[in-house]
């Protein structure tokens, strides 16, 4: 059990890293382009540019605050 | 050599050539602290272990449909992507100290000068675990960038061919100079690096998601602008905050 904490915590730290916000806030725009792209007629490919640089900006403020 | 192609294999060459660095520092200091033969034991067991990851997953990957596979590589670049920006621009601006390979390895040397000697299997045990645990650890980053971004791109080979280049380069520089490779100018690969990982992150998980990017895989050269742009002037945005904190 206490390898198996260990080994998930090890791939949470490599694929999430420091800031889960981050990884969550990318979920939610990959998600939100795949909703405007299937069920709208809007065009969807300008979404995570946008998204993109807004989560590092906010990634970034979280690192200088802390 | 399409533009996607040159960037896949340069991508993965200066993202393995960022973390074979830091492993040959952690190498050197095992191998001049508790001798060359347990750590280039460690060296070995630890590539063994990174082809057998790759030959496994390898295989696995490319037999997902392409574009669910664009969707969570290009999720997981971009999560990727973002953190190596975030550090490399932070490092940039003067908000997080630089890496310093001499620094690291002058730690990792007085470390492995003070731990006690267990022998195990012929092997000084402390200098074969520590080269090891520093090949396989900064090795599973080339092994993931390699597998997605090969994958993502059809082609796995070209992808490899990169970060074997580096790793070769490396490994003949680190055993010419014997020291760690201090002058490299980590930061700016680790920014490059950020920024290809982000351009493709951003245009994989869209297009995987089902956008259709106009001037289609050409838009590659688009997003890479405009991740540049945004990054230098983050950078030269939390230079300007850092230098009217230090004067207020």
């Amino acid at each position: 059990m206490k390898w198996l904490a260990g080994f998930g915590r090890f791939w949470w730290d490599f694929v999430v890293g420091d800031d889960w916000l981050a990884a969550a806030l990318v979920a939610i725009a990959i998600g939100l382009t795949a909703a405007l792209a299937h069920e709208t007629d809007v065009t969807a490919w300008w979404l995570m540019p946008v998204a993109a640089p807004l989560v590092l900006w906010l990634s970034l403020r979280r690192a200088i605050r802390s | 050599m399409t533009t996607g192609n040159a960037f896949l294999v340069l991508s993965a060459f200066l993202a393995s050539a960022v973390e074979m660095v830091e492993a040959l520092t952690i190498v050197l200091a095992s191998a001049l602290a508790r001798g060359w033969r347990s750590s280039l034991a460690g060296v070995g067991a630890a590539t063994l272990a990174l082809a057998a990851i790759t030959a496994a997953l390898g295989p696995a990957l490319t037999a997902i449909p392409l574009n669910a596979l664009r969707l969570a590589v290009g999720g997981l670049l971009l999560v990727f992507g973002l953190q190596w920006l975030r550090k490399a621009i932070l490092r940039a601006s003067g908000f997080k100290a630089l890496h310093d390979e001499d620094a690291i390895f002058a730690r990792e040397l007085a470390d492995a000068e003070g731990a006690a000697r267990v022998e195990r299997a012929g092997l000084d045990w402390y200098g074969f675990v520590l080269s090891f645990k520093g090949v396989l650890l900064e090795g599973l980053e080339v092994v993931f960038i390699v597998l997605t971004f090969g994958s993502a791109q059809g082609s796995i080979p070209l992808a490899a061919v990169g970060a074997a280049g580096a790793v070769i380069l490396v490994a003949i520089v680190g055993v010419a100079v014997r020291a760690p490779l201090a002058r490299v100018p980590e930061n700016l690969m680790k920014f490059s690096v950020g920024v290809m990982l982000t351009t493709f992150g951003i245009f994989w998980s869209a297009e995987g998601a089902g956008a259709h990017w106009p001037g289609a895989d050409a838009a590659i050269l688009g997003v890479l602008g405009f991740v540049i742009v945004v990054s230098l002037l983050l950078v030269q945005l939390l230079k300007r905050e850092k230098l009217e904190a230090a004067t207020a």
